[in-house]
């Protein structure tokens, strides 16, 4: 051997590889410049703000009444959470009370909107590992949930569902229907899908111990939601912080042990069957209750009076055109409320000086939060790994950059 | 139901038809689009609707999606442009092939919607040309789909001779687009 | 569950920092203490720290801006004690032109990104901090844009002009 092989062995070589932020593995628009040492990760950088829409900024500028569109945008894959967590923020700050049956109400759009949230995080993961059709079956469940969605409201995605002080209208008979409709298909969708995926070699081997987190790290990163107890910490605002009377069901809060990408899975899968008993509880619950009809609080200088009060009633005119124009009055006060949204602890902290709009509005948005752990969590890890590792934390867009 | 393909004008005679170019070129490229989903937020969820087993975006012909610039050549604009996107959004719509059309979906891409802040691009059409708007926050699958449709009927009839003509050239020019 | 009350956290804190805790109240359900501002690490610090409050979560902290007051800028920090479920929130203000906090990244990593956020709101430094630099806008972004004088909509439209909209 001479001495010159030895210069040939160089420092080690790594590649740098752009990963968005339009890429079709990236589910949203996020950039990860990662430096990879063959199909390695040795590091990854992630850069954010490619849809950042200044909703902080929006929402002083707007009346009470118009910030629910705006909060719809954040986590779309699940808006009826997020509309009613700012209404409820915003009724702990006028200090309005809620009859029971549209707290009840609220739980079943809420637990609605839950799935539907599951099912999209969970049936791309199935893409992304390689699993096209369970993704193209259980979207039809989906859709069932955006029709109840539009019978209660109008809209299917970006629903704006009700108001503050309680809910726009009653649900109708059809919507009725159409959730019992669903209570009684969803199971069996549901069972195919985990058939499909639970227990098969292939899901299994692509996604236990891919990114996992310890609980340790999970809590030091911020995590909440499904990612918080897929690591093993059972903590739901749902339990700690009952909101809209979720004291009053009784349903499992799902946790996982190593927090890899099955666990994230499973408790997602999980949550979606304790969501379906949940609105089932709540159905039954509405029987059970003496009021029938009741669907906001009694509160005219907050709630919307009925159209037929507008047109013919100068009282009912005039609290209209208050309303619409901003000018009922807020207390001033300082109030955070949080809802477990699709992704976690979905915060909000409202400052408010008694003006037509917030002061100060601050979303605690779950995944702005946990999504900076993504390096670690990749790190040393394949890039294929990465990919499922992103749609497993369900990383939303909308959410991430505000 | 999968759309029905109008058999093309001509001479016919027994297998054979004759035609001109234009035409046969227009059906063929009309019912093989490859669009490029550029799909930022809440528009793209209804877009996977979209694409997904109810409303099922192949029965038009475009089920191939194609994620890489150079061989799409529909590019399909769904979500809030924000101002650090649009540069990103630029060099994609800059990198496909002649034809090539664009379908903004949704209020935001099309004039930034409810988004009227610092951050956020007013419309898409400041810096690419756009074909067909669709409108709606978000808008239904079946405006999503009708926005195809409408891209295809432009396809079918526009002329071979168009991508070459010098109103369109002077049209990319005023985007700085060479 | 809870057996953390807000008193306790309160004269924990009184007899550890005496005079640097300004005031302490409860907002609705939300015990909120203000710091004064060269303090606000060591109270988190402590606050994390102490076996029994173990506030060992950070669930979120932003940026502030009254320009009205003589101490302008703040920020709010919100803790949490999972297990005791008690909430905490701590603020702080400063009446600098250019106001720089201490770094909690090394206590949460998950600081790490609310502080980039706080610095891209409003300008605010924290010093320790690893990269600061802005996170959600464009670097080439000139002023602060959630400081109250920040203009909210786009200067450059020119379709909104007032001969359309008669503002």
């Amino acid at each position: 051997m001479n001495s010159t092989t030895n210069e040939i062995i160089k420092e080690k070589e790594y590649t740098t590889l752009n990963l968005g932020p339009t890429h079709p593995a990236t589910h949203g628009i996020f950039q990860n410049v990662m430096k990879m040492d063959g199909e390695l990760i040795v590091e990854a950088e992630p850069t954010i703000g490619y849809i950042h829409r200044a909703f902080e900024k929006l929402a002083e500028r707007r009346p009470f009444s118009q910030i629910t569109p705006i909060t719809d945008r954040m986590n779309y894959c699940s808006s009826p959470i997020n509309n009613m967590g700012w209404h409820m923020t915003a009724e702990k700050l006028a200090g309005i009370e809620i009859p029971k049956r549209v707290q009840y109400l609220r739980v079943i759009i809420m637990e609605l909107s839950r799935i539907a949230d599951h099912i999209i995080c969970n049936s791309v993961i199935g893409v992304d590992s390689g699993a096209m059709t369970g993704f193209l079956y259980v979207f039809q469940w989906r859709e069932d949930i955006y029709e109840i969605f539009e019978e209660l409201c109008g809209a299917r995605l970006t629903t704006n569902i009700g108001r503050i002080g309680g809910l726009e209208r009653d649900f109708s008979q059809k919507a009725w229907l159409k959730i019992e409709r669903l209570l009684k298909d969803l199971p069996g969708g549901l069972k195919e899908f985990e058939n499909l995926l639970v227990r098969n070699r292939i899901f299994m081997d692509r996604t236990i111990k891919c990114g996992p987190i310890s609980a340790d790290r999970a809590l030091a990163y911020g995590f909440t939601g499904p990612n918080l107890r897929a690591a093993g910490v059972d903590y739901d605002v749902r339990v700690m912080n009952p909101y809209s009377s979720y004291q009053d069901f009784d349903f499992i809060v799902p946790i996982g042990t190593n927090g890899d990408t099955y666990d994230r899975f499973m408790v997602r899968e999980n949550e979606m069957w304790q969501s379906m008993s949940i609105i089932k509880q709540a159905m039954e619950k509405l029987d059970r209750l003496d009021d029938k009809t009741s669907f906001h609080a009694e509160v005219p200088e907050y709630f919307l009076p009925e159209k037929d009060e507008v047109y013919n009633t100068m009282e009912g005119l005039i609290w209209h055109f208050k309303i619409i124009m901003g000018e009922t009055q807020m207390p001033k006060g300082e109030v955070y409320h949080s809802v477990e949204g699709g992704n976690g602890e979905l915060g909000f902290y409202l400052v408010s000086d008694g003006g037509r709009t917030p002061y100060r509005l601050h979303f605690r948005r779950p995944c702005f939060i946990y999504y900076q752990a993504y390096p670690e969590m990749v790190k040393g890890a394949f890039l294929s790994d990465a990919i499922l590792t992103m749609s497993s934390m369900n990383v939303i867009a909308g959410e991430l950059d505000a | 139901m999968s759309q029905k393909v109008e058999k093309l004008d001509g001479f016919e005679g027994p297998g054979f038809l004759a035609t001109s170019l234009d035409k046969a070129v227009g059906l063929a490229r009309k019912n093989s689009l490859w669009p490029l989903p550029f799909a930022t937020s809440c528009c793209g969820i209804e877009f996977m609707a979209t694409m997904a087993s109810t409303y099922d975006l192949g029965r038009f012909g475009a089920e191939r999606l194609s994620f890489s610039p150079r061989q799409a050549d529909l590019l399909m604009v769904m979500g809030t442009i924000s101002k650090k996107m649009g540069p990103v959004l630029r060099q994609v719509y800059e990198q496909m092939a002649e034809p090539k059309w664009v379908l903004a979906v949704g209020a935001c891409a099309t004039t930034g919607g409810i988004f009227d802040t610092y951050s956020v691009l007013q419309g898409i059409d400041r810096i690419i040309p756009v074909d067909v708007y669709v409108p709606g926050c978000p808008p239904r699958p079946e405006q999503i789909l009708d926005g195809v449709l409408k891209i295809q009927e432009l396809v079918q009839n526009e002329s071979r001779r168009r991508r070459e003509s010098p109103e369109y050239l002077e049209l990319l020019a005023s985007y700085g687009i060479e | 569950m809870s057996n953390i009350t807000a008193e306790l956290a309160i004269e924990k804190l009184n007899n550890q920092f005496g005079d640097q805790i300004i005031s302490s109240e409860m907002l609705y359900d939300f015990l909120t203490v203000t710091v004064a501002r060269k303090s606000v690490k060591d109270v988190i610090k402590f606050l994390h720290d102490d076996a029994e409050l173990n506030c060992h979560f950070l669930t979120t902290m932003c940026g502030l801006h009254y320009p009205d007051q003589a101490e302008q800028f703040g920020m709010m920090y919100q803790l949490h004690n999972m297990v005791a479920n008690f909430r905490i929130r701590i603020k702080t203000f400063t009446s600098d032109a250019e106001p720089a906090f201490e770094t909690l990244t090394d206590i949460w990593p998950s600081a790490n990104w609310m502080e980039r956020e706080a610095y891209d709101f409003f300008g605010f430094r924290f010093h320790g901090h690893p990269k600061m630099k802005r996170i959600l806008n464009m670097d080439s972004l000139e002023g602060w844009p959630l400081r109250k004088e920040f203009p909210l909509e786009d200067p450059f439209r020119a379709d909104k002009d007032d001969k359309m909209f008669g503002r």
